[in-house]
């Protein structure tokens, strides 16, 4: 039952973690900002509206938006949330929870590939570039943390969570650098810029208008809030439910902070980044195989 | 503080160290470093005695504040470029850094000590530091660079010597330490006289300095 209470939470509050986002900006920034529930009155707004298709498309670019969609909300089902297990929880699900995200990447992908747009085209090789990257990591930290609980399923890895060794820190800088990462946040990708040629995951959604632009905002707030999840059940264990939607808010400011006291890393730079990350996954590891 | 947190620290600066482009960034990680070193004869489990106290500030001063000091002092004389110019580049600097990592655990285990030290991480750390410190000193063009890669090779040593100082002298330590000190003190002068003879202080033209052949 819990269970289901925590993806009702996810599909509801999701898109409020990027408003959490951009009003921590906003205050660096001594703006005002945006109002908290931006993202809730974009995707009605959208929603609305019809959508306009290039004649050059084809299917692929009206399945894109929905298959991400779905591969995401898919992978919300295996992620547990404050310390209760997933609704649907097996042996070796994290390798299901990491290509949900690889499914969902592949769709955005050949859907900005299909648009026949050298521009996006260009857009879709980073991303395919950096998430090269950013699996290992990601696959690294799952792994470390399976070795130490001795589990292979999410659920059963974040019940038998002890923060307090080292280990679990480590994990934890590994894992904040694949959300950032994953969900094109500063050090990697700048969510806010149109300066074309810096730009890695809005270019491949240039084309995208309508109802598909709306699934694509809403499945990429989610993705932050399934990785956020994962993170937050590493750093805080225990069944506290209110805690665990406050650490999540929490989260959304920490990542606000970020944004707003980094700057964009160079493209040539960004590798580094994760494979710094990696290393620290991998020390986690060896940690834990010893 | 317990010595598995200081022995992991250690291993991430030195993963640091492997990633960074900047030597005024390079000598302060092997500075944060030697101050960690300094904690650790605190955290080993020895009993605290007065030599034992004395190891962990003499380690920290000459460490954690001569050698960087020195070492900055002599970058500012040479007045070179400040970039690394590694020949491995950073990404594989840092792969290479983790399997040796790999390889110094593998070893650790099949190096038992006599008698167990304070923890089963002591014995990778000190080959993975002397492993990387080794790595940086081929990889790295700059002489300073090669200073820091010796440093951290002897950091290494240190931690390997810190986990069972009961058995060693305490005059073996600070003597190791005092000779370290006047290499430093050494390289540092013969890093401002290259630079000074040759306007920069890149190793691999030395091997033009030979007899000239027809």
């Amino acid at each position: 039952m819990m269970a289901f209470v925590h993806i009702l939470f996810a599909l509801v509050l999701a898109p409020l973690l990027l408003g959490v986002i951009n009003r921590t900006k906003a205050l660096f920034a001594g703006r005002n900002g945006q109002p908290l529930l931006q993202l809730y009155y974009d995707l009605a707004k959208l929603l609305r509206k019809g959508a306009v298709y290039s004649r050059t498309t084809s299917w692929v670019f009206r399945a894109g938006p929905i298959a991400g969609l779905a591969a995401v909300v898919a992978a919300l089902a295996i992620v547990p949330f404050a310390g209760t297990g997933a609704p649907v929880s097996f042996a070796g699900d994290l390798v299901l929870f990491a290509y949900l995200f690889g499914l969902m990447r592949f769709f955005t992908v050949i859907a900005a590939l299909d648009t026949g747009s050298s521009f996006e085209g260009m857009g879709a090789s980073r991303e395919v570039q950096f998430a090269a990257l950013a699996e290992p990591v990601l696959f690294l930290a799952l792994a470390a943390l399976a070795r130490r609980t001795g589990s292979l399923s999410l659920s059963g890895i974040l019940g038998a969570v002890t923060p307090s060794e080292p280990v679990w820190a480590l994990v934890a800088v590994a894992l904040l650098v694949v959300l950032l990462a994953e969900n094109a946040r500063i050090p990697v990708d700048d969510p806010n810029t149109h300066l074309e040629l810096t730009m890695i995951h809005e270019v491949m959604v240039l084309d995208h208008g309508g109802p598909d632009f709306a699934f694509i905002l809403y499945g990429a707030a989610l993705k932050l809030w399934v990785l956020g999840a994962l993170l937050v059940g590493v750093v805080l264990p225990g069944e506290n439910i209110l805690l665990s939607l406050v650490a999540m808010l929490a989260l959304a400011v920490v990542v606000g902070v970020i944004e707003s006291t980094m700057a964009r890393l160079r493209l040539l730079r960004v590798p580094q980044l994760l494979v710094g990350a990696g290393a620290l996954a991998a020390l986690a590891l060896i940690l834990v195989m010893r | 503080m317990n010595l598995e947190l200081v022995l992991i620290l250690v291993v991430l600066t030195n993963l640091k160290l492997l990633g960074s482009s900047r030597l005024g960034s390079s000598i302060r990680t092997v500075g944060v470093q030697g101050l960690l070193l300094g904690l650790l004869p605190l955290v080993a489990g020895h009993d605290l005695t007065a030599r034992v106290w004395l190891l962990a500030a003499g380690g920290a001063v000459i460490k954690g504040v001569m050698f960087p000091w020195m070492l900055m002092r002599a970058l500012r004389d040479a007045e070179v470029r400040r970039e690394v110019e590694p020949f491995v580049g950073m990404l594989t600097s840092i792969l290479i850094g983790i399997v040796a990592l790999g390889a110094s655990f593998w070893l650790g285990h099949r190096l038992p000590l006599p008698r167990p030290a304070g923890s089963l991480l002591l014995v990778p750390v000190a080959l993975s530091a002397i492993l990387m410190g080794l790595f940086l000193i081929v990889s790295r063009r700059k002489a300073v660079s090669q200073v820091l890669g010796f440093l951290v090779m002897e950091n290494g040593i240190y931690v390997f010597g810190v986990g069972v100082v009961q058995e060693t002298s305490l005059l073996v330590e600070l003597g190791v330490l005092l000779d370290v000190f006047v290499a430093v003190f050494v390289m540092g002068i013969i890093i401002f006289h290259i630079s000074r003879e040759f306007d920069h202080i890149d190793t691999d033209r030395l091997s033009m300095l030979r007899d000239w052949k027809p």
